[in-house]
């Protein structure tokens, strides 16, 4: 189709403007930018361990990109993916430090409790739009603030470690974090859960009668209520749904990276998830490779960090470059006129070749 | 809790509401205008963090070779303004030439100026915190001669910063000039109804280039009171907020002083938080989200409310 022809096309242009201001900006400002330029675009396939480095920060980018294509897909501004990522963290402290069921069993008790809560901390914004018509973007930004300030309440409250520097909790029993699956990296089972999800919900989207409702009230919304599509039951799905995903993300996260909950800042998944989904066109099939996009920039960000002059902070400044343009329809209009100029002159010539066969 | 309310109506805490209120105010006007032309402007978050740091920056750069504070803070003043007017043009840029969605839009744009401000705020001191090893300058507190002498209510109205007096000051002006003015006029026009007045020879996309550029400009004026007036000194994502919570309190309020005094009671919000954190027991975590909570609270009053006579 030759809409998606432009979309690729922009998708190019932008990440290539992107990657040219990001030279001048390293070239500027860094007093060695070889070393910087190779730390941000190669490093990360230097080492296995770099490389794991790119597919463990994936993993979550996953989680919380594939969550917001779905809110996203549902038309709505939902933006508290990132308080359910933070709760699924919350979840694994407090199921983690507060049962003592058996390793598998607790696990199940996290996963259905963080998705539990998740698509409550994310449909609550989605009903009190429905129902109120509050903006799901204002109180979805407000609620994250609150479950950030639940998490740290119930840290200090219960969970605290009083006998380590900083804010941490109790660490938590040893048997319930995910072990690496690759020997000399910490890429973990998560990446399998998340495959596991990324395909579900493209499945759910792309090949039942249901997910055509979705994609069409996210297109069309006034459209999809006139054929008599249940526009509330979609919007919510999408919104309860993406929650419990994002906070399952989260809860993953804590297992697999962490020995204690931390998190007295929020992680910042659920705002990448926005540019993930973005990149990925809200599309579950383009999830993984828009999510490996990111984290390898990120990855070579951190790394440039390290090695040089010039900090991380750069390269979210070329992500949201890159998502500007991408949002930005006009950026390739005159090439798609031109395409479909050139597509109406073929029309006419053809028929105009057969007539003066006739002739 | 009979202390709690004496305190509340004390001349102090209602002194330290307007304090609260300044940045609020402002961001709200920003809302107010950018809204009235047809743009939701979600990037008031992200302009009010670079009005903070540009402040803060160039403040302390002048600072070098000017030797008089009062030409170094008008200076900056003006600066930070057209560094604020730049932010919104972008944004307005973005979306009205290249047609972005301006939701999108927004947001990217407080992504990028989360980003940018840690990036310049590191390139300039060498700490992604806080900027207080610069030596930027601060805006001073006045006191009004007739008024400082009124019993209570000078109390409450004198002494504040510079700022302040301006916030309260621009909700004049931004009512003067949409209710008054020509200019006025065809911003609320623009946003009513675009066809009518591109049909009368209106350049549309210009107007709400212009409301949103006005839009920037005052909330970067907010942004510049957080970092050189309320406290004194940058801090990464000092915002916190304050951007959406405008934009609740410009839907809540509709109209200009509406806007105001919504935003002043989630400034009293605010100030009730800090009071409760240093003079009582409970937990500061619970405190620190009350100021959330009630945004929503009255936001979801104020649209049920809303659709209801709707309705009818």
């Amino acid at each position: 189709m030759n809409k998606r022809k432009f979309e690729i096309i922009r998708t190019s242009l932008a990440i290539g403007i992107a990657f040219v201001i990001l030279l001048f900006a390293i070239l500027f400002i860094s007093e060695d930018p070889v070393t910087a330029l190779h730390s941000v675009f190669l490093a990360p396939l230097s080492s296995l361990r770099n490389f794991g480095n790119v597919i463990e920060l994936m993993i979550p980018l996953m989680f919380t990109g594939l969550a917001l294509s779905l809110i996203f897909s549902g038309n709505n501004f939902n933006l508290a993916s990132e308080g359910a990522f933070l709760a699924g963290g919350i979840v694994v402290m407090i199921v983690a430090l507060g049962s003592s069921m058996p390793t598998f069993v607790t696990w199940i008790i996290i996963f259905v409790l963080a998705g539990v809560i998740g698509s409550i901390i994310v449909g609550v914004p989605g009903f009190l739009k429905i129902r109120t018509g509050a903006s799901e973007l204002v109180s979805s930004i407000m609620l994250n603030s609150i479950i950030l300030y639940v998490g740290i309440y119930i840290l200090n409250r219960w969970f605290r470690d009083v006998d380590i520097n900083g804010i941490a909790s109790l660490a938590y029993p040893k048997e319930l974090l995910f072990t690496p699956i690759i020997e000399g990296t910490r890429i973990h089972f998560g990446l399998i859960l998340a495959i596991i999800a990324v395909i579900g919900i493209y499945l759910l989207m792309y090949k039942t009668k249901f997910g055509y409702k979705i994609r069409m009230t996210g297109k069309n919304g006034d459209y999809a209520k006139v054929v008599g599509i249940n526009v509330t039951i979609t919007a919510l799905f999408t919104q309860f749904a993406g929650g419990a995903i994002a906070a399952i993300g989260g809860a993953v996260q804590a297992l697999a990276l962490y020995t204690r909950f931390v998190w007295n800042i929020t992680p910042g998944f659920g705002w990448d998830g926005v540019i993930v989904a973005i990149l990925a066109r809200n599309n579950p099939k383009y999830v993984p490779l828009a999510a490996f996009f990111y984290a390898y920039l990120k990855t070579g960000a951190n790394i440039m960090a390290r090695r040089s002059d010039v900090p991380a902070e750069l390269i979210s400044i070329v992500q949201g470059i890159i998502i500007l343009l991408i949002v930005a329809r006009k950026l390739t209009a005159r090439l798609e006129y031109r395409s479909l100029l050139k597509q109406l002159d073929l029309q006419e010539e053809k028929p105009a070749l057969k007539e003066e066969v006739s002739n | 809790m009979g202390d709690i309310l004496r305190i509340i109506i004390s001349s102090e805490f209602l002194w330290t509401v307007l304090r609260a209120s300044t940045p609020l105010v402002l961001a709200t006007l920003g809302a107010h205008i950018s809204l009235k032309a047809g743009v939701i402007n979600i990037g008031l978050e992200g302009i009010l963090l670079t009005g903070a740091l540009s402040g803060v920056v160039i403040s302390s750069f002048l600072a070098g070779f000017i030797s008089s504070v009062g030409v170094g803070l008008v200076l900056t003043f003006i600066l930070v303004l057209i560094v604020g007017a730049l932010s919104g043009l972008f944004i307005g840029f973005f979306h009205l030439k290249l047609e972005s969605d301006i939701a999108l839009t927004g947001i990217v744009f407080n992504l990028i100026a989360t980003g940018l401000t840690v990036f310049i705020l590191f390139l300039v001191t060498g700490d992604k915190g806080v900027s207080s090893s610069l030596q930027s300058l601060v805006f001073p507190n006045v006191e009004i001669p007739l008024i400082k002498s009124i019993p209570f209510i000078g109390d409450i109205l004198s002494g504040h910063n510079i700022l302040t007096y301006l916030a309260f000051l621009m909700v004049f002006v931004i009512w003067f000039v949409l209710n008054k003015t020509t200019f006025g006029l065809r911003i609320r026009a623009v946003g009513e109804s675009p066809q009518t007045v591109q049909s009368v020879g209106i350049n549309v996309h210009n107007m709400k280039l212009a409301a949103i550029g006005i839009s920037g400009a005052l909330a970067a004026i907010g942004g510049m009171y957080l970092s050189m007036g309320y406290t004194s000194f940058f801090v990464a994502g000092m915002s916190t907020g304050r951007g959406f919570i405008a934009l609740s309190a410009n839907a809540m309020g509709g109209t200009t002083v509406g806007g105001m005094l919504v935003s002043m009671l989630f400034g009293f919000a605010d100030s009730l938080a800090i009071f409760l954190e240093l003079n009582t027991k409970i937990p500061g975590e619970i405190i620190s989200m009350t100021p959330f909570i009630f945004v929503i609270i009255a936001l979801v009053i104020f649209s049920y409310n809303k659709k209801r006579k709707e309705v009818k």
